[in-house]
C-alpha cells in the first residue's frame, strides 16, 4: 500500500499529481538558490562569532583585520544603527526589531555560543576566514544557564537585566508587565472549569514529567544572503527565505531605511520549514556593501547553522490527565517550560493552544513559559510549539487508555473534538477532521494488521495545527495563445507554484501545464506573508482564484463585445464561454484569448486575499517499532501517516508533505538533539553528529489522506505542511512502550536511553 | 595573492582547464570558478551528499576533493547528466515520481542513483536505501525518492 484517499475527485485538476513547474531546473541543476548566486565585483563576508556562552564584550579590535590583504571592510556593532523596541509579526513567531538587530551583531554582550560579533567582508572566502583570526576580542566571561531549570532558579545569572516576566492570557497578546526581573519573558495560562474538583471525580489520573532537546529544522541548504546597496541610497538582497515582504521589512528597520528603499529578490529555496523566515545577515551584508560600494555575498558554513540560526525549543513539561472508567476525560492539566534561546519568543503559546485540541474537554489548564537561555533563539519549526506539547498530552493519554483496558484510538473518539466543540482559547471549531482521522486510523490496513514478535510495538498519536491564513497577492495574465501567467508574492518551498497554478486551472478549465508561475520580488508584486504556517496552497490559492475571476468577468465583457450583447447574459462553463441570447455565441476560453488585443487590449488582474476562516487539521500516526534490548536500537517497522488535508490539490505533494512531516518527527523522537556541554558548547554541530534519518533508517512512509473539505476555501483545501510533525514523537513513544513496557519521558530516545530505562525497569 | 595552480581536467566530456588555489575544494571551483552551480554544498565536510560527483566513474563528494586532484583526470557533474534533448532516465523518474521538494539534495541524489542503477538496475529497496545513505534528504522522508530510484532502474533494464 502507498497511499490512499478517502473520496472520489469531484475536479478535474484539483487532486491529481501533475508534474511541477519548476521541477525540471531542480533535476537538471539550472535552479537558482540563494547560494548560487555570483554577482559581478562581489565580495565575500565572514561573520566572527562568540566563542562564550554568555559574555560581556570590553574590547573589539579590527584593525589587523582590515590590513590583511584582500580584506575591503570589517564591521562590529558600532556600524549598526541604534534599532528602536517594536514587535515584528513573522506570522507564527513573534519577535523585536531591537533585539533581531542584535540578533544580526551583538551589541554589548554575547548570549550564546555562536552569537555574531564582527563581520569581515573580503575578496574570497578564504581571506575572509583568515581575517576573521586577526580580530582582537576582550570578554568578561558571564557565568550561563543552558536548561529552563536552571534559568528559571533563584539567583540564576540574567540574560536581559531589563527583562521582566509578562502575564499573558492567549497566544500572541502583549499581556501585562509583572514588574518581575526574571529569565522568564512571559507566562501563558489558560484555563478552563475547575480541574481539581474534575481531578478528584476521576478513575484513573495519570501525571507524567518530560523533557526534550532543542532540535534544528535541518535544511540542507545553508543560509545566505547577499546585499547591494547602490549609491542611490536603493539597497537589494538576494536571499533564500520563505517570505521577501518580512525580510524587507525587518532589514529596513534594522537598517532605518523607508520599506521602499529596500527590494528583496526571493531566490531559491533548498529547505525552510520555518527556519528561513528572518534575516541574520541581510543587515551585515548591507553595511559591507555599503562601506564596500560591492556586492557582498555571506553564506552560513553548517556550523553557523545549527549554532547561530532559530532551531525550535528544548522544553520541560507536565502533563496530567484523568478519566472516568467508561472512558471520559475528566480534566487535563498541562505545564510547559520552553527555551526561547537567547531573546524571548519560544513557541510555547502556540503549544499550549494546541495540546488539548484533539479533545472536547470541559476541564483544563495549561500554563507556558517563555524561558530565556544562553543557546541560539529559537525561530519557527514546522507547527512551531505543537509536536513537544503533543508529546506530553499525547503520551499520558496512551497511559490512561492503557489503564482503563481501552483501545487507544477507541477512547480518543469517545472524547474527540467535532464542529462546534470549543478550543482551549474559546474559539469555536468549524468544519474538522479529528472524528474522521481517527475512523480512518480504526479502519486502516495497518492497525487492523496483527504485529507479532518480541520487543514489537505499536504506538499511536493526534496531533492538531491551526494553519496560517494571512495576506497574499496573486496576479494573472492572459497570453494570446491562450496560456495564462500567474505572479504571486509567494515563495515556492516545495510546489506551491504547481498548487497554485493548478487552481487557478480548475476555474479556466485548461490544464496546470497552460499556467506559467513565478515568483515575484517586493518591487514587482503585492505584500505578501510568508510561506510558512501551512498558508500558501490555501491563502494565495485564493487570491489566485479572485483574480482569474476577474479575468473571467472581463473576458465576458469582451466577448459582450463581439457578440452585441450584455456581459449578464455570458456563461462561463466548462472553459467555454457561451452566450445565453444565441447559442452558436461560444468561444473557447483559448479563442477568446486570442481576441483580446482587438477588444481593449492586454488583460490582466491582480487580487489579494486575507482569509479569516482558515481550516485547521488534524493528523493522526500509527509507528510499529523494533526495539533491540541488547544495542537499544530502535527500528521503525512500519509507519502510517493520516491526515485531514482538507481537499487534496496537488495529491502526491500533501503525500510527500506528510512523509516528510512524519520523518522529521521520526528524527526528532528518536535521535535528534543540541547536545551541549556544560560551557554551552554544542558538540554536535555537524551532519555526522547531528544525525538527521537517513534513507537506510527508515520504512516507506504510508499516507492516508482524509478529505473534509475546509469551509474557508472556495475547493475546500486546507493547510497540509505542519500537522504531520506533531504526532510522531509521541507515535514513536507510544510503540516503544508497547514494545518493552517502559514509559520513556524524554527526547531523543536514542540506544542510550534505551537501555538506561531498560535497566531501571529490571 | 597565494600563487595559483594549473589544472587541466575533463568535464562532462569536454577538456578543461582552470587556475585554482591549492586550498580550494573541487566543490568550490566547480561552482566559483566554472560557474557549474548545480552541485551544491550542503554541508562542505562529506556529510549531506549534496555535492556528489563523479571522478574517474566514480561517486565521490566534491567538498572532499581538491581541486588539484582532478589533474588528468574526468569530471562529471549534474550538468552533464541530460542529453540535449532528452533527461537521463534517473531525472525523468524523480520528476514523474514526485521524487523531490526544495530539491537542493535532488542533483547529488541523482548522480548517485545514476551510479547505482549504471551497475544494479535490478537494485532492490534495501540495497537503494543503503547506497543512498550518504545523502540527505530533509523534505521528502525518501519514500517517494526510492520509488523514483526503483522506477528509474526498470526504466533502465528495458533500455
Amino acid at each position: 500500500m502507498t497511499s490512499t484517499s478517502s473520496k472520489k475527485n469531484k475536479y478535474s485538476v484539483i487532486g491529481t499529481s501533475p508534474i511541477r513547474h519548476d521541477a525540471l531546473g531542480r533535476v537538471t541543476g539550472k535552479a537558482k538558490y540563494g547560494v548560487d548566486l555570483r554577482l559581478t565585483g562581489m565580495l565575500f563576508g565572514k561573520t566572527l562569532r562568540s566563542p562564550h556562552a554568555h559574555a560581556r564584550i570590553i574590547k573589539i579590535d579590527t584593525s589587523k583585520a582590515e590590513a590583511h590583504p584582500g580584506v575591503r571592510a570589517v564591521i562590529t556593532t558600532k556600524d549598526m544603527p541604534i534599532v528602536k523596541d517594536e514587535v515584528a509579526d513573522f506570522g507564527e513567531t513573534m519577535a523585536n526589531y531591537r533585539l533581531l538587530a542584535e540578533l544580526c551583531l551583538a551589541n554589548d554582550k554575547v548570549l550564546y555560543k555562536g552569537h555574531a560579533v564582527a563581520v569581515v567582508a573580503a575578496d574570497n572566502i578564504h581571506i575572509a576566514e583568515e581575517a576573521l583570526s586577526l580580530i582582537e576580542v576582550e570578554y568578561e566571561v558571564l557565568p550561563s544557564v543552558l536548561t529552563v531549570q536552571e534559568s528559571m532558579k533563584e539567583g540564576a545569572p540574567l540574560l536581559h537585566e531589563q527583562l521582566t516576566t509578562r502575564a499573558v492570557a492567549a497566544r500572541f497578546t502583549r499581556g501585562t508587565d509583572t514588574g518581575v526581573q526574571s529569565n522568564v519573558a512571559s507566562r501563558i495560562l489558560i484555563e478552563g472549569g475547575d480541574v481539581e474538583a474534575a481531578f478528584a471525580t476521576s478513575d484513573v489520573v495519570v501525571e507524567r514529567e518530560f523533557n526534550t532537546k532543542m532540535v534544528h529544522q535541518g535544511y540542507i541548504e545553508p543560509h545566505n544572503e547577499t546585499a547591494f546597496w547602490a549609491p542611490d541610497g536603493h539597497l537589494t538582497i538576494w536571499t533564500s527565505t520563505q517570505g521577501a515582504f518580512g525580510v524587507r521589512t525587518q532589514i529596513s528597520k534594522t537598517l532605518g531605511l523607508s520599506e521602499s528603499h529596500v527590494k528583496v529578490v526571493p531566490m531559491e529555496v533548498g529547505g525552510g520549514f520555518g527556519g528561513k523566515i528572518r534575516s541574520y545577515m541581510g543587515p551585515t551584508a548591507a553595511l559591507l556593501s555599503k562601506k564596500t560600494g560591492r556586492p557582498v555575498k555571506i553564506v552560513m558554513n553548517r556550523k553557523e547553522v545549527f549554532e547561530s540560526s532559530g532551531p525550535t525549543s528544548g522544553s520541560n513539561m507536565r502533563a496530567k490527565i484523568g478519566a472516568t472508567k467508561d472512558g471520559k476525560i475528566t480534566a487535563a492539566q498541562v505545564y510547559l517550560a520552553y527555551e526561547a534561546g537567547a531573546y524571548p519568543g519560544s513557541p510555547v503559546g502556540a503549544g499550549a493552544s494546541t495540546c488539548l485540541s484533539p479533545y472536547n474537554l470541559q476541564n483544563f489548564s495549561i500554563e507556558g513559559l517563555d524561558v530565556v537561555v544562553n543557546k541560539p533563539q529559537v525561530s519557527a519549526y514546522r507547527a512551531p510549539g505543537s509536536p513537544a506539547a503533543a508529546l506530553a498530552v499525547e503520551t499520558v493519554i496512551d497511559e490512561v487508555a492503557e489503564k482503563l483496558g481501552m483501545d487507544p484510538i477507541d477512547f480518543r473518539l469517545k472524547n474527540a473534538t467535532k464542529e462546534g466543540d470549543r478550543q482551549v482559547s474559546g474559539v469555536v471549531f468549524p468544519r474538522i477532521g479529528c472524528v474522521e482521522v481517527e475512523e480512518a486510523i480504526k479502519n486502516s490496513d495497518h492497525y487492523n494488521s496483527p504485529l507479532e514478535g518480541k520487543n514489537k510495538g505499536r504506538g499511536t498519536a493526534m496531533g492538531w495545527w491551526f494553519n496560517g491564513g494571512n495576506a497574499s497577492t496573486a496576479m494573472v495574465t492572459v497570453n494570446s495563445d491562450g496560456t495564462v501567467g500567474l505572479v504571486t508574492g509567494s515563495v515556492d518551498l516545495a510546489g506551491t507554484r504547481t498548487a497554485l497554478s493548478m487552481q487557478v486551472a480548475e476555474v479556466l478549465g485548461i490544464t496546470p501545464e497552460e499556467i506559467y508561475p513565478s515568483v515575484g520580488d517586493t518591487d514587482s508584486i503585492g505584500w505578501t506573508g510568508p510561506s510558512g504556517g501551512s498558508r500558501t496552497t490555501f491563502s494565495t490559492g485564493i487570491a489566485a482564484i479572485q483574480a482569474t475571476n476577474i479575468i473571467i468577468d472581463e473576458m465576458k465583457k469582451r466577448a459582450a463585445l463581439l457578440w452585441e450583447t450584455q456581459p449578464e447574459d455570458i456563461s462561463f462553463v466548462n472553459s467555454t464561454f457561451i452566450s445565453s441570447k444565441n447559442s452558436n455565441d461560444k468561444f473557447s476560453f483559448k479563442e477568446l484569448a486570442g481576441k483580446l488585443m482587438g477588444t481593449g487590449g492586454p488583460l490582466s488582474a491582480s487580487s489579494t486575499s486575507n482569509p479569516t476562516q482558515v481550516g485547521s487539521a488534524f493528523g493522526g500516526h500509527i509507528c510499529d517499532v523494533e526495539v533491540d534490548t541488547d544495542t537499544g536500537k530502535v527500528t521503525v517497522l512500519r509507519y502510517t501517516a493520516l491526515q485531514d488535508v482538507g481537499q487534496a490539490a496537488h495529491k502526491a505533494y500533501c503525500e510527500s508533505q506528510v512523509q516528510g512531516g512524519a520523518v522529521q518527527g521520526i528524527g526528532w523522537a528518536l535521535n535528534e538533539e543540541y547536545y551541549y556541554t556544560n560551557d554551552g558548547t554544542m558538540a554536535n554541530s555537524t551532519f555526522l553528529d547531528y544525525r538527521m534519518p537517513t534513507a537506510l533508517d527508515l520504512p516507506m512512509i504510508d499516507t492516508i489522506l482524509v478529505e473534509v473539505p475546509s469551509p474557508g476555501h472556495p475547493f475546500g483545501i486546507r493547510g497540509v505542511g505542519e500537522v504531520p510533525i506533531v504526532p510522531p514523537l509521541a507515535a514513536v513513544a507510544n510503540a516503544i512502550a508497547d514494545a518493552i513496557g517502559v514509559r520513556l519521558t524524554e527526547l531523543p530516545m536514542n540506544p542510550a536511553s534505551i537501555l538506561a530505562a531498560l535497566k531501571n525497569k529490571k | 595573492m597565494t600563487d595559483k595552480i594549473h589544472v587541466k581536467t575533463n568535464l562532462n566530456g569536454d577538456n578543461v582547464d582552470f587556475l585554482c588555489e591549492a586550498r580550494q575544494s573541487l566543490l568550490e571551483v566547480l561552482r566559483d570558478g566554472l560557474d557549474m552551480t548545480g552541485t551544491k554544498e550542503g554541508c562542505n565536510d562529506g556529510n549531506c551528499g549534496a555535492c556528489t560527483v563523479f571522478l574517474d566513474g566514480r561517486i565521490v563528494d566534491s567538498c572532499l576533493v581538491l581541486a588539484v586532484e582532478v589533474e588528468g583526470k574526468s569530471v562529471s557533474t549534474i550538468e552533464g547528466v541530460a542529453d540535449v534533448d532528452k533527461l537521463h532516465p534517473v531525472q525523468q523518474a524523480f520528476l514523474e515520481n514526485a521524487a523531490l521538494q526544495c530539491g537542493i539534495c535532488t542533483p547529488g541524489f541523482i548522480m548517485a542513483a545514476k551510479a547505482l542503477l549504471e551497475k544494479e538496475p535490478d537494485a532492490d529497496e534495501g540495497r537503494i536505501r543503503l547506497w543512498l545513505a550518504g545523502n540527505l534528504c530533509r523534505c521528502t522522508g525518501y519514500d517517494k525518492i526510492i520509488r523514483a530510484v526503483q522506477s528509474a532502474g526498470k526504466d533502465m533494464q528495458n533500455i
